[in-house]
């Protein structure tokens, strides 16, 4: 599409083009020039604000905060993935009265903001005179907020199944159930599957989340770092090294979602189904 | 139950003001990340490769960033870059930020949904790229992109919590006020997240209108 937005430009307009483009080059530039510049007068290359991620201890701190992020997420990611089978499998249900309810936590937990859920979990035991680290309230509010959006993508891919698949189950005599496992499942499974993953990523970057109730994960290790008053205080080098850390940890499980996605979609290597792709989630709430 | 009541009864004077700081960071930042998310689409269909280059960047550095990451950022990186920005501010800058690059992704979207021959044919009248970006395609874009528009919305709504966790008096910020006048946390927050419910309501009234109003004839 974006190629026929303007004509194949001629001599004037490739004299343009070169112009804008100049002027645009030197805009960038002068932008990251401007922060290359904040850094150096404020004093961030110094040795001193980089002295200690030389330190062992210090490597040490920052990748417990990335083992914690990372079994936060992990442990969210199993559970929400069960909850959202469950869910679903509500949703999808031939009796009203499991499809009402499940239909109500689904659309509960995907209205209430994912911090408000987390709140819930640690300040309600709090208030009813229980102490809980603030690891599981955070898992529980993922998995809740996840499990719900999960559940809407298992439903999707069930249902892009092509009719024909259940109906011919059903017409050699199989259950149900059978149908739903031996049938539907294995071809839905491929359609969503680039869908959980990118939802997995919006996850994983939820487990921020965890540094407003201080959780020890990944952006609290990096305040902590950046709080050294002997090093001059590092905030910046330390969120840039955190932010890398997130951006290349996600960057990647985004790829791994995009790259499933294209070949569902086709080439020499074509997933079988007979389902439509389930679209990527990350785009629609993600935020 | 007549406590739960009055748990929002008495503390009107803070669960008010907060709920209104919510609206106008929301109303704030929406405005703001539907005029950066579509610059950034402008920039990424552009004929000056720059142009794309910066756009998608940008796009695929927000789009891996945690948004808390981009409030910590904000709040305790750049003051010692020498950037005294206030809270406020600081928050509408963070959620624009990085609402604008899920804008851009859903525009663009939209953008590959228009059928070809609007620009072809706007191109044969003789149109510039930013006469048939601006007068044809973008208008039928966002008219053809209201629901996953909304959802984006919707998430941006839910994001401005996170500003409590940056010292914003807002919604989030609810319960460690009142927290301080040892009223019971779970009627508290129960009242908060019943006040998101509430905020949505508008939000899909919008949508219900925008979509039957914008119905594209094809």
């Amino acid at each position: 599409m974006t190629n026929v937005l303007y004509d194949l430009p001629g001599p004037k307009a490739r004299r343009r083009n070169a112009a804008l483009g100049v002027l645009s080059v030197l805009g960038i530039a002068a932008l990251l020039a401007w922060i290359g510049w904040r850094f150096y007068d404020t004093g961030q290359f110094d040795a001193i604000k980089w002295d200690q991620f030389e330190y062992a201890d210090v490597q040490t701190e920052l990748l417990n905060g990335y083992l914690t992020t990372l079994r936060a997420a992990g442990t969210a990611a199993v559970l929400a993935l069960a909850l959202g089978a469950l869910l679903a499998t509500g949703r999808l249900s031939d009796h009203a009265i499991l499809r009402a309810p499940s239909s109500f936590v689904v659309e509960l937990f995907r209205a209430i903001p994912l911090l408000i859920l987390i709140f819930f979990a640690y300040y309600g035991p709090i208030q009813l005179g229980f102490k809980i680290g603030p690891f599981w309230p955070l898992v529980f509010g993922l998995t809740l907020y996840n499990g719900s959006v999960l559940a809407e993508i298992f439903r999707a891919g069930i249902i892009s199944v092509a009719r024909g698949q259940s109906e011919a189950a059903y017409a050699l005599g199989m259950r149900k159930t059978q149908v739903m496992i031996s049938v539907l499942l294995p071809q839905a499974v491929r359609a969503m599957l680039p869908a959980i993953v990118s939802q997995l990523v919006v996850l994983l970057k939820d487990t921020a989340l965890g540094f407003i109730i201080q959780l020890p994960e990944l952006l609290y290790a990096g305040k902590t770092i950046g709080g050294r008053g002997s090093f001059l205080y590092p905030y910046v080098p330390a969120y840039l090294i955190v932010a890398a850390i997130y951006i290349g940890t996600c960057g990647l499980l985004s790829w791994f979602a995009f790259w499933l996605q294209k070949r569902l979609s086709g080439g020499r290597r074509k997933i079988k189904t007979t389902a439509d792709p389930v679209p990527l989630t990350d785009v629609t709430r993600a935020v | 139950m007549s406590n739960f009541i009055h748990v929002l009864t008495d503390n009107w004077d803070i669960i008010g003001p907060h709920f209104w700081t919510t609206i106008k960071l929301f109303l704030f930042a929406g405005i703001g990340s539907l005029v950066l998310g579509t610059l950034l689409t402008a920039m990424r269909v552009s004929p000056i490769p720059a142009l794309r280059a910066f756009g998608t960047s940008y796009v695929l550095l927000v789009r891996n960033t945690p948004l808390t990451l981009v409030f910590a950022l904000l709040v305790f990186a750049a003051p010692k870059l020498g950037l005294n920005i206030d809270y406020v501010p600081t928050a509408r800058v963070a959620l624009i930020a990085y609402t604008s690059a899920f804008v851009c992704e859903v525009l663009r979207s939209g953008i590959n949904t228009v059928p070809v021959g609007q620009a072809e044919a706007a191109r044969a009248l003789g149109m510039t790229f930013t006469q048939v970006l601006g007068s044809i395609v973008l208008p039928q874009a966002f008219r053809t992109v209201v629901p996953p528009m909304m959802s984006v919305l919707n998430a941006m709504l839910k994001n401005t919590t996170i500003a409590a966790g940056f010292s914003v008096a807002e919604a989030g910020a609810i319960q460690a006020y009142l927290s301080e006048r040892s009223e019971n946390q779970i009627y508290v927050l129960l009242w908060v997240a019943i006040g998101f419910l509430i905020l949505v309501l508008p939000l899909i009234f919008t949508q219900r209108m925008l979509e039957r109003r914008w119905r594209v004839a094809r």
